[in-house]
């Protein structure tokens, strides 16, 4: 860094920060659908085409998850946000 | 027993090759009998970095096929007696890995050998999985850049479901980060995602930091491993990087930024 650097930088937040908190974000998301079974985008779609049928949501109010607590229980679990009326 | 090590990462150009070269020239330097293979069927380059490509004759796939036979296809390198290279096949595609086949020829060379370093290429279609699946460590080579560390989450994921070891429900793959062409200046001044940034997203145990080197090149341009470079920065940390994967602890250098001169300082570098 040179003298001239001392008077720019350092205002901004750094973009390593950022690059963080997008990488935990995404990396989460990934881990959650690791080790799910083919068939779960699909499952995971229709549950929400079943809900539509009744309550108008869209897809972020509606989270899905299969969680293996040990080696033969899973469980599927299911979080709908409705919207206020 | 022989220990089989996948070098492998998911994004390309992170520095596997190198990686490879330069952790199977420190086993083999510390008096382990080790083969590196080249899993980059169709691009071979692994040949080139060990400075040993004018001697291919045969190659992995004619070893799997049952053109050749091993000691055929082994190549001795020249500056260390306990080294071999397996190199690519440069005309067949990546489906001329199956799982019998290339189960076949580390099961030979598990019995001569002490190291078997697989050097996967990039993504994750048939090479790749065929270089991490007999594996018993993984060193995930990363970058400090977001695609990088992405890819090496999904590979991670791909060791824990994909692998032998998972598929016959063995004690899982032991992985290893490391963290390559780092920059501890770029670190300092909040442009790159540090050690403990990478090791806390990707949860697994640091084997070592390669920090962004000039060496690195030299040393591929005269096709001699950066490892045997002990005067370069590059080079140590890799002897570091081996040193660990042989059970040492040591403490991990260069990831703090180097102390400049006066003059450096005012007009830059």
């Amino acid at each position: 860094m040179s003298l001239l650097d001392y008077f720019r930088s350092n205002k901004k937040t750094s973009t390593a920060v950022m690059a963080k908190e997008r990488l935990q974000i995404i990396v989460a998301h990934q881990r959650g659908e690791r080790g799910a079974p083919d068939y779960f985008p699909q499952m995971k779609q229709e549950i929400i085409e079943v809900i539509r049928k009744y309550v108008q949501i869209s897809e972020d109010q509606v989270s899905v998850q299969l969680d293996q607590n040990d080696d033969n229980l899973s469980v599927l679990e299911l979080n709908v946000t409705l919207p206020d009326r | 027993m022989a220990q089989i090590i996948v070098v492998t990462s998911g994004k390309g150009g992170v520095g596997k090759t190198t990686s490879s070269a330069a952790i199977a020239t420190g086993l083999a330097l510390q008096g382990h009998k080790t083969v590196v293979i080249d899993f980059d069927i169709g691009l071979r380059n692994l040949d080139l970095i060990m400075g040993c490509e004018r001697r291919v004759v045969y190659d992995f796939v004619n070893v799997i096929n049952g053109e050749a036979n091993l000691n055929q296809a082994l190549i001795k390198d020249k500056r260390c007696e306990k080294l071999f290279v397996l190199p690519a096949s440069q005309t067949r595609d990546k489906d001329a890995l199956t799982k019998e086949g290339v189960g076949r020829v580390l099961d030979d060379l598990a019995k001569e050998f002490d190291y078997i370093l697989c050097d996967s290429p990039a993504g994750i279609e048939q090479g790749a999985m065929m270089a991490l699946y007999f594996a018993d460590i993984a060193i995930v080579t990363t970058n400090p850049e977001v695609s990088s560390v992405r890819d090496s989450d999904r590979i991670l994921g791909m060791l824990q479901s994909k692998s032998r070891r998972a598929e016959q429900n063995l004690e899982p793959i032991k992985e290893y980060l490391l963290l390559t062409r780092y920059s501890p200046t770029r670190v300092k001044s909040g442009e790159m995602l540090s050690v403990e940034d990478v090791s806390e997203i990707l949860a697994i145990p640091l084997l070592g930091v390669i920090p962004e080197s000039q060496s690195v090149l030299k040393a591929s341009n005269s096709g001699v491993p950066v490892i045997i470079d002990q005067e370069s920065d590059a080079g140590l940390a890799y002897s570091d990087t081996v040193a660990r994967l042989l059970g040492e602890d040591l403490p991990v250098r260069f990831i703090t930024e180097e102390k400049k001169g006066f003059l450096q300082r005012i007009f830059g570098s």
